[in-house]
């Protein structure tokens, strides 16, 4: 069970009061949008084994969502941060980097 | 026999006796002994009956690792199957059952399964599902279903409670023996703060039993002041009796505490469960001795050295008077030394090493034991108890050199670190070969949210044994560089099978897992039917599934299966290691949540009023909403039907409180609500109230609800009841991670608020006798809303209707909601009031053609499929859905698409049942082309009436479809109109 702090009220909370959202900073394509944006809008996900972005809902704390850097295979977390950002802070990629040199970075 | 000696016993009290009963017999013990002592101190040594082949069996270990001793113990609501009576202390008034026996434990029908045991090899079950197929039904089903099961499952409501707590520290110590002391001391030391988990009622572990000494103390001594030391120290939490049953990610330990176990009924809560985050955890396990496989080492009088040693020591028990030892290592001996110290005999001590030499064995010779090099067992005497044993050489293939009597026989195959914790969350094993042991492997420890090692194994379950390099180990936390044999002792040799060339006849008997009755034979038959894979082979073999999971049988078996395979152990690999530990209670799980609590009740301002007058609950999401009022004598049809007639003929009430009602405000609200509704609400006029569906970016609709512009900034949302929360949500995550410079505030009202409907043709009168207010045609039109005082009480009024009459919702503080409800039924005594449910409820919108979310919708459905076209913005440049719902598919003319359905004979269509078109599909099956979303028999007009979607639905008017409903039968209706009763809506435009 994981623990994720959130960076809008500085809690670490345990999995049980957070609620998953996917995937992060996924572009919304809207009318007009050819079909394959769209779809890889709707449906096209990474599921990548390692470093993963992703949205997380602090929903029996501060209602508040945020975002968060993770290791989907060792469940290491990179970092938090707010979700009000097209990508990720630089001082996190930066921290990704030194723990994941192989890395391929942000697609 | 077994017996209790007149002296010794570590832990027992003998001024303390305690009354118990097995299978009825009343039996006596000491405060202090396990189920388990207590049995064997009274010879009770056959304590039931193995699974498959229903051999006699009795105990093998003295603690968590104990295959056979479960019993079934308590009574009636306090009765529970399948307790281990190693791990289990004695109390007064203990009643104590048998298991897997028929029809009882001394004569044994089933037993039959073991002359049987030839036909009933490795995949019987599977094997038998396969062919011949009327022999699994008539032949071998009604057997396995007489003589499967272990133990007999409670019929009664737990009697007990149980709780669930929190814990938190820097290093969470699993195990209270000598490394785990040591290590909480040194931790402790350090500043952190520690807790310290033991599965047992005493600290200390195996030492006080095994001897030695530790910084010049003996054990006893040592634990006596290391505990002083720590209790001493605020930091440190002690808990005995409390099992680490799992580590989780980002070191979540999962603790099962027993408390009041011994002590039933006396108001504490039997286990608690506790949830503990630790930033390191500390395995300090142990580990546990393997059996040896020799024939007939299920005898009951076989056991392990080390628990035999145990209810020596411990308990004072008496396993026998003449035990024989076999091993294929030093550690045994100190079992040999202890019953020669209790004054009892032993014949032999039997190992299989070819030179025996080392301080133990020595101490052996030196008290005039035969130790006899090089030897092994051929096969064990006896049935229900050990009568002896044949000796061979461990070399052959089971020629007997001498017949020993003997009426116990303690073997030792070697010790397994208890690796389980260590391995639950992804740390990896290495196999120690000259050890014949897997033991952690601290290059590739389990990892927490840092990334960094969250978990050390130290001592036995690091496969440390040496008391000196356990508290080495536990001074810097870091598992010593080179192991250390235990002090003075020789390496042991591994020895998997017994003798090493034994033939068929007596791998049959040399059992691997005692629980499940897997020999030898079962898993070399697996290997020779290609099961490669240690995974496949435990399924198959079903080894180390039963309820000790493998604790005693698995190294064992892998060991037998790599040689099987003629591959190395390792290649092999060990099977996975999951949580708990040991079986935890359902009950400790569940918690508090159950009965009333199991999960939170909601309830409207007007709850308790709807429980007294008659109320059939249904619940909505985790409210409780009234279905129907019942009144006396009434069924459920007929007081609907009431509800419907009366609510059209007069005036009916509805409780409405649970619909949702989001506030939405801010300069940018409107330009959200446009994003977010298919329809346009930005230009609603402030006093309108508007229809509006919400779609999933999908496409589909996902809730619809009457908004109403409170303000020039302000709007306030109705959803469907169990909507709310969702779409509230769902609205701030919009507003949070997409749209996050709009300047919008969003605030769910649902639980701020009652909400009456005040619903039939003497709607208004009702009101006006309420008074304050103008509730007039002309002041009030419909789809209007007003704010201002009725009855006395400040009041939101909406002129919406979602049953076709003349209707207002009246929406008043929640504290006021009782007080508006009484004062609506006082003004309505003589216009004919009466309160009406859901059930009515849903009946007047479906006599309307009114669509209800989660029944014309299901997630695949599009406003466009419902006729709701017109409620989808043609102006709009985008809105959460638009581009979905541009796709080429979801403007396909084949969709089905909603229309109303009246059969031919005036019946009620059932629910969900699909309309059958010419033809059939790929698979053979009829083709369909629409299906039932909701039917109802319709009061009003007195027959049954349906809404569905049907393909080309709405150009079919008039067309009868056939809908195939249970039994064969077949029901026509007819496509008509979804509106099914005052289609120009006269009665609510008054
Ligand atoms: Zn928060």
């Amino acid at each position: 069970m994981l623990t994720l702090t959130c960076p809008c009220c500085g809690v670490a909370a345990e999995e049980t009061e957070l609620a998953p959202g996917g995937e992060a900073h996924l572009k919304r394509f809207g009318p007009g949008a050819s079909d394959e944006d769209f779809e890889t809008y709707m449906f096209a996900r990474k599921n990548p084994k390692g470093v993963h972005f992703e949205r997380w809902r602090h929903a029996y704390g501060c209602g508040k969502w945020f975002l968060a850097a993770r290791c989907t295979a060792t469940l290491e977390v990179f970092g938090t941060y707010p979700a009000q950002t097209t990508e990720p802070p630089a001082d996190l990629i930066a921290r990704i980097k030194t723990r994941r040199p192989d890395w391929e970075g942000c697609k | 026999m077994s017996t209790r000696l007149a002296t010794g016993g570590r832990l027992i009290d003998r001024t303390k006796p305690l009354n118990f009963t097995f299978n009825g017999k009343r039996l006596r013990g000491f405060a202090g002994d396990t189920l388990a002592s207590a049995l064997l101190g009274a010879n009770q040594m056959l304590l039931g009956r193995s699974f498959k082949y229903h051999r006699p069996r009795g105990l093998v270990g003295s603690g968590v690792e104990e295959p056979n001793a479960l019993v079934g113990l308590g009574r009636s609501g306090r009765f529970e199957p399948d307790q281990r009576t190693t791990t289990t202390e004695l109390f007064d008034g203990a009643e104590t059952v048998s298991q897997n026996h028929w029809p009882t434990l001394d004569l044994d029908i089933g037993v039959v399964n073991n002359w049987a045991y030839r036909f009933l090899p490795a995949g019987f079950y599977y094997k038998t599902f396969m062919f011949p197929r009327f022999a699994w039904k008539h032949l071998f089903e009604p057997i396995v279903r007489r003589s499967a099961g272990l133990g007999r499952a409670p019929s009664l409501r737990d009697e007990d409670r149980y709780e669930q707590a929190y814990g938190f520290c820097d290093v969470l110590v699993a195990g209270g023996g000598v490394a785990g002391l040591a290590a909480a001391l040194a931790a402790a030391r350090k500043g952190a703060r520690v807790i310290v988990l033991e599965q047992t009622a005493h600290w200390g572990g195996r030492a006080p039993v095994d001897g030695g000494t530790i910084d010049g103390q003996s054990p006893d001594d040592w634990i006596r002041n290391t505990l002083q030391t720590i209790e001493k120290m605020e930091n440190v939490t002690l808990r005995r009796r409390c099992m680490a049953a799992g580590l989780y990610d980002h070191g979540y330990v999962l603790g099962y505490e027993q408390i009041a176990d011994t002590t039933p009924g006396d108001g504490r809560p039997r286990h608690r469960l506790w949830r503990i985050r630790a930033a390191r955890v500390v395995t300090a396990t142990g580990a546990l001795e393997r059996p040896l496989a020799f024939a007939g080492n299920d005898v009951p009088g076989v056991m392990l050295a080390s628990g035999l040693r145990d209810y020596l020591v411990n308990w004072a028990v008496s396993p026998g008077d003449r035990t024989v030892i076999v091993t294929n290592n030093d550690d045994a001996y100190r079992t040999a030394l202890a019953l020669h110290e209790a004054g009892l005999v032993v014949p032999a001590i039997l190992d299989a090493r070819a030179s025996v030499t080392g301080a133990l064995p020595d101490a052996a010779r030196a008290l005039g034991i035969r130790v006899l090099e090089g030897r092994g067992i051929a096969k064990v005497h006896g049935g229900k108890r050990v009568t002896g044993v044949s000796v061979c050489a461990q070399a052959g293939e089971g020629s007997v050199l001498e017949d020993i009597a003997c009426d116990a026989v303690a073997m030792s195959g070697g010790w397994s670190p208890i690796v389980h914790l260590w391995s639950h969350c992804g740390g990896k094993l290495l196999w120690d070969a000259p050890r014949a042991m897997f033991r952690p492997d601290a290059a590739r420890p389990p990892t927490g949210a840092d990334g960094q090692p969250m978990a050390v194994a130290v001592g036995a379950a690091n496969g440390v044994f040496a008391l000196s390099a356990i508290l080495a180990e536990a001074k810097d936390t870091a598992p010593a560089p080179a192991i250390p044999a235990p002090d003075d002792e020789a390496p042991m040799a591994p020895v998997w099978v017994m003798p090493q060339g034994a033939p068929d006849a007596l791998r049959y008997k040399m059992w691997l897992d005692f629980q499940n009755d897997v020999k030898v034979s079962d898993v070399q038959l697996a290997a020779r039917e290609g099961y490669a894979s240690v995974e496949h082979t435990k399924r198959y073999t079903t080894l180390g599934m039963a309820t000790d999971q493998g604790k005693l049988s698995n190294i064992n078996g892998l060991a037998i299966l790599s040689d099987a395979l003629g591959q190395p152990i390792p290649a092999t690999g060990t099977t996975t290691f999951r949580p708990p530990y040991t079986p935890i209670s359902f009950g400790a799980i569940a918690g508090e949540a159950r009965g009333e609590i199991f999960q939170p009740l909601r309830r409207t301002p007007m709850h308790e009023w709807h429980a007294t007058h008659g109320a059939h609950w249904e619940p909505v999401g985790l409210w409780r909403r009234p279905y129907t009022y019942l009144r006396h004598g009434e069924g459920l049809h007929d007081s609907v039907r009431r509800e419907v007639r009366n609510t059209r003929a007069a005036v009916g009430l509805l409780d409405a409180s649970t619909l949702g009602k989001i506030v939405v405000k801010g300069p940018d609200a409107g330009k959200f609500l446009d994003m977010l509704y298919t329809n346009m609400m930005s230009t609603l006029p402030v006093g309108k109230c508007r229809y509006g569906l919400m779609c999933s970016e999908n496409g589909f609709l996902s809730d619809d609800g009457v908004v109403v512009r409170l303000s020039e900034d302000s709007w306030l949302c109705h959803t469907t009841s169990g909507g709310a929360d969702r779409i509230h949500g769902w609205m701030e995550d919009w507003l949070q991670c997409e749209w996050w410079d709009w300047k919008v505030h969003t605030v769910n009202l649902t639980e701020q608020f009652a909400q009456v409907a005040v619903v039939g043709p003497n709607a208004r009168k009702l009101l006006e006798k309420l008074g304050g207010m103008d509730v007039s045609a002309a002041a009030l039109p419909f789809m209007t809303f007003t704010e201002g005082v009725l009855a006395g009480i400040r009041a939101r009024v909406f002129r919406i209707s979602f049953s076709g009459e003349l209707s207002y919702e009246i929406a008043v503080p929640a504290s006021e909601g009782m007080a508006f409800w009484t004062a609506c039924l006082q003004a309505g005594e003589d216009l004919g009031l009466m309160p009406y449910g859901t059930e009515a409820l849903h009946i007047m919108r479906a006599e309307k053609g009114f669509i209800m979310i989660g029944d014309e919708t299901d997630g695949t459905v599009i406003p466009q499929d419902l006729g709701l076209g017109w409620a989808i913005s043609k102006k709009k440049a985008d809105y959460l859905g638009k581009r979905a719902q541009e796709r080429a598919h979801m403007a396909n003319p084949d969709r089905w698409q909603l229309v109303g359905l009246e059969t031919l004979d005036g019946s009620v269509l059932p629910d969900g049942v699909l309309a059958l078109a010419a033809g059939v599909n790929g698979n053979g099956q009829k083709n369909t082309q629409g299906r039932v979303t909701s039917t109802y028999f319709s009061p009003t007009l007195n027959k049954g009436i349906a809404m569905g979607l049907v393909r080309h639905g709405p150009q079919r008017m008039g067309e009868v479809l056939d809908f195939p409903t249970e039994g064969g039968k077949v029901v026509q209706a007819r496509i008509c109109d979804p509106v099914f009763y005052d289609k120009d809506g006269e009665k609510q435009n008054v």
